[in-house]
């Protein structure tokens, strides 16, 4: 099992990096029409999902909505997989069933990829109990949006939780708009955190374009959920740079707005921070930069070659026949 | 074989499940130290205690949703709805969760859970504790369904459901909790398969299509059209879906005449599938159109002489029978 302490920072920049590169490419295919439906990018957030994974075990459990595609990748899904489920080919990390909403991995514990606002808060719970039914000391991760919060099933969740004493965090990324309302107009509350409280979880509001401050709260976190099982939340301040979607202009905020965070970058930031420690040079951020936009154009053509599933094989997937261990 | 209710059947099915398989647990509204809001459960918490007998908060999305998450690492919960008109408030759990995650994740999580209890029209509780849910959740791929009506069925259907890897409804009925009938002694395995039938009653004049409460209206009605000699052969569906099309075919090809007679609403019944699947499959075998009884097409009343009128009943069931017969 690796430990915070193991996983190297500058590989971590490495995954926010490939993040990065893989979305710009997925907006890309999604203009030139290689990609369907709805496709919702996680640029500007990086920092969240790989400063939550830089503090967990390889086993404990990750969940998140419907803005997957990051998760998935920073959960190991090969940068093949992820695209070649864009495309909705057999060769997707849901076998093209999916799509962008709805990635899985099973091996590596991700759990979806879920498009009902809130409607995955209850699974992760469900996660959760089965930790502590089973007496493990894993720990559930379970990502959401500002824009879930208002939803029932959160709620109820939250209250189960905190009920059954369950081993989670739940995590809302609060990049300040749900779809294009702002949480000012969604929510009664001054601050997101507040919630918790409500449940008697305890609650923190970490800087999500700061990766060491969500890596080291996330790993203070669950450091003490191990000890003796218990749910809490943490509020992460982000931004996403792009729309809601990619049929989403984002014309209900500034110009001036996105400015002023696109200075606060992620990724930027933590490489100045290494790179002022002496433990990257600039060389060696090319040379990341360079190696995760190959392996992102490589995962378009392996997607493109891929196979769709076959016709045949349409009522395949609705009714399990053997048990999955 | 010994006569008891179908509460105990369903208890003992509980138990024999709880008993075998250490992942499955039972979790829902009074389940644990109230002994089940219908006393389904009644001693299961004293003899496997609150581990694996959950008490919840009333949060129907929230712990039908708990239990679609515990399945997908392994666990095989039995979610009890206190009766099916709650899972409405759950209907996102049941219908876009339970069974779109084997499909959404390209077959890699099948969700091994039962959804179970009353269903139905009761007695005199109005509209929202009325619902008869099965053609709702029929619409919904991914999902299986059973309607057992007498305790030999509740506790073999289940159990089998507990064992599937698949989200399964048992939809009880708070009207048969206390019936009796025969089943095997609890040293004797009792599974029945899903998909099943059942000729609860052989006849052949007309084949009466029922399950759940309309099981024994259909074979009180049996007894009655006996003394008017028509001979009528009673059909349990038992499962909704997946659906035994050949128990059905075998007896229209035997009495060519149909009733079917429904406990849920006309509009999308269960009835209109089964109707639909009869003319499809084997038109030619009909001696005459088939009929459907069902609910009038309202909301429950709470008005008593109302509510009979709105429910199926004896006289509508002979009138639909003698017309299919032309007698």
């Amino acid at each position: 099992m690796q430990s915070v302490e193991q996983r190297d920072e500058v590989e971590m920049l490495s995954l926010m990096l490939l993040i990065r590169r893989f979305e710009e490419r997925a907006s890309q295919q999604y203009q030139a029409q290689k990609i369907g439906g709805f496709c919702h990018l996680y640029i500007g957030q990086e920092a969240v999902v790989a400063g939550a994974i830089a503090a967990v075990r390889d086993d404990d459990y990750v969940i998140t909505a419907y803005r997957d595609h990051a998760h998935a990748l920073a959960r190991g899904t090969s940068a093949d997989a992820c695209m070649a489920e864009l495309f909705g080919k057999e060769t997707g990390c849901s076998r093209g069933l999916g799509g962008s909403m709805h990635f899985f991995n099973r091996q590596n514990h991700m759990y979806g990829g879920h498009a009902i606002v809130g409607a995955h808060v209850p699974l992760a719970v469900g996660l959760a109990f089965a930790i502590k039914y089973r007496g493990e000391d894993r720990v559930t991760l379970c990502f959401f949006g500002d824009g879930a919060i208002n939803q029932g099933s959160f709620h109820e969740a939250l209250n189960l939780a905190a009920l059954f004493k369950l081993p989670i965090v739940f995590i809302c990324e609060n990049n300040l708009f749900a779809m294009g309302t702002s949480v000012k107009r969604s929510t009664s509350l001054k601050q997101i955190v507040d919630r918790a409280e409500g449940y008697d979880i305890p609650g923190e509001i970490v800087d999500g374009m700061n990766f060491r401050e969500v890596r080291d709260k996330i790993d203070e976190i669950v450091n003490s959920i191990r000890k003796e099982a218990h749910p809490a939340f943490v509020e992460i301040r982000t931004y996403r740079y792009r729309g809601h979607s990619m049929s989403d202009p984002a014309s209900y905020r500034t110009k001036q707005e996105l400015e002023k965070y696109r200075l606060d970058d992620p990724i930027t930031r933590l490489r100045a921070q290494l790179t002022r420690e002496g433990k990257l040079t600039n060389e060696q951020f090319d040379q990341i930069d360079k190696h995760a936009k190959e392996t992102v154009l490589a995962s378009v053509k392996f997607a493109e070659k891929s196979a769709q599933l076959p016709l045949d094989k349409l009522y395949d997937y609705t009714y399990a026949n053997g048990a999955k261990p | 074989m010994r006569e008891i209710t179908y509460r105990q059947a369903l208890n003992e099915a509980l138990a024999e499940e709880l008993e075998r398989d250490p992942n499955v647990f039972l979790m829902g509204e009074e389940v644990a130290e109230y002994n089940g809001a219908y006393k389904v459960s009644q001693g299961l918490l004293e003899r496997f205690g609150p581990r694996r007998i959950i008490d919840t908060p009333i949060s129907e999305n929230g712990f039908a949703g708990l239990g679609v998450g515990a399945a997908m690492v392994g666990l095989r919960p039995i979610i009890e709805f206190m009766t099916f008109s709650f899972s409405l408030v759950a209907f996102d759990q049941v219908v876009n969760n339970a069974p779109n995650m084997f499909t959404m994740s390209g077959g890699q999580f099948n969700i091994p859970i039962t959804f179970r209890g009353p269903n139905g029209p009761a007695h005199q509780l109005g509209a929202t504790h009325s619902h008869a849910t099965e053609p709702l959740y029929a619409n919904a791929p991914g999902l299986k369904i059973c309607t057992p009506a007498t305790p030999r069925d509740a506790k073999g259907l289940l159990k089998t459901a507990v064992r599937d890897n698949n989200p399964v409804l048992v939809l009880e009925a708070e009207l048969l909790y206390s019936s009796k009938g025969m089943v095997e002694p609890p040293d004797e395995e009792l599974l029945i398969p899903l998909g099943q039938a059942e000729v609860k009653r052989e006849g052949s004049d007309v084949s009466i299509i029922c399950y759940a409460q309309t099981v024994r209206l259909a074979l009180a009605t049996a007894a009655q059209l006996e003394e008017e000699d028509i001979s009528a052969e009673i059909v349990d569906l038992r499962s909704i879906k997946p659906l035994d099309e050949k128990a059905i075919f075998d007896s229209v090809a035997k009495t060519h005449r149909v009733v079917i007679v429904e406990q849920d609403r006309p509009f999308c019944g269960v009835g209109a599938e089964v109707c639909y699947r009869i003319q499809r499959n084997i038109f030619d075998e009909l001696d005459a159109p088939i009929l459907r009884v069902s609910q009038e097409d309202v909301p429950m009343p709470y008005n008593e002489r109302l509510e009979k009128a709105v429910l199926p009943n004896v006289d509508r069931l002979i009138a639909a029978v003698k017309k299919v017969c032309y007698a």
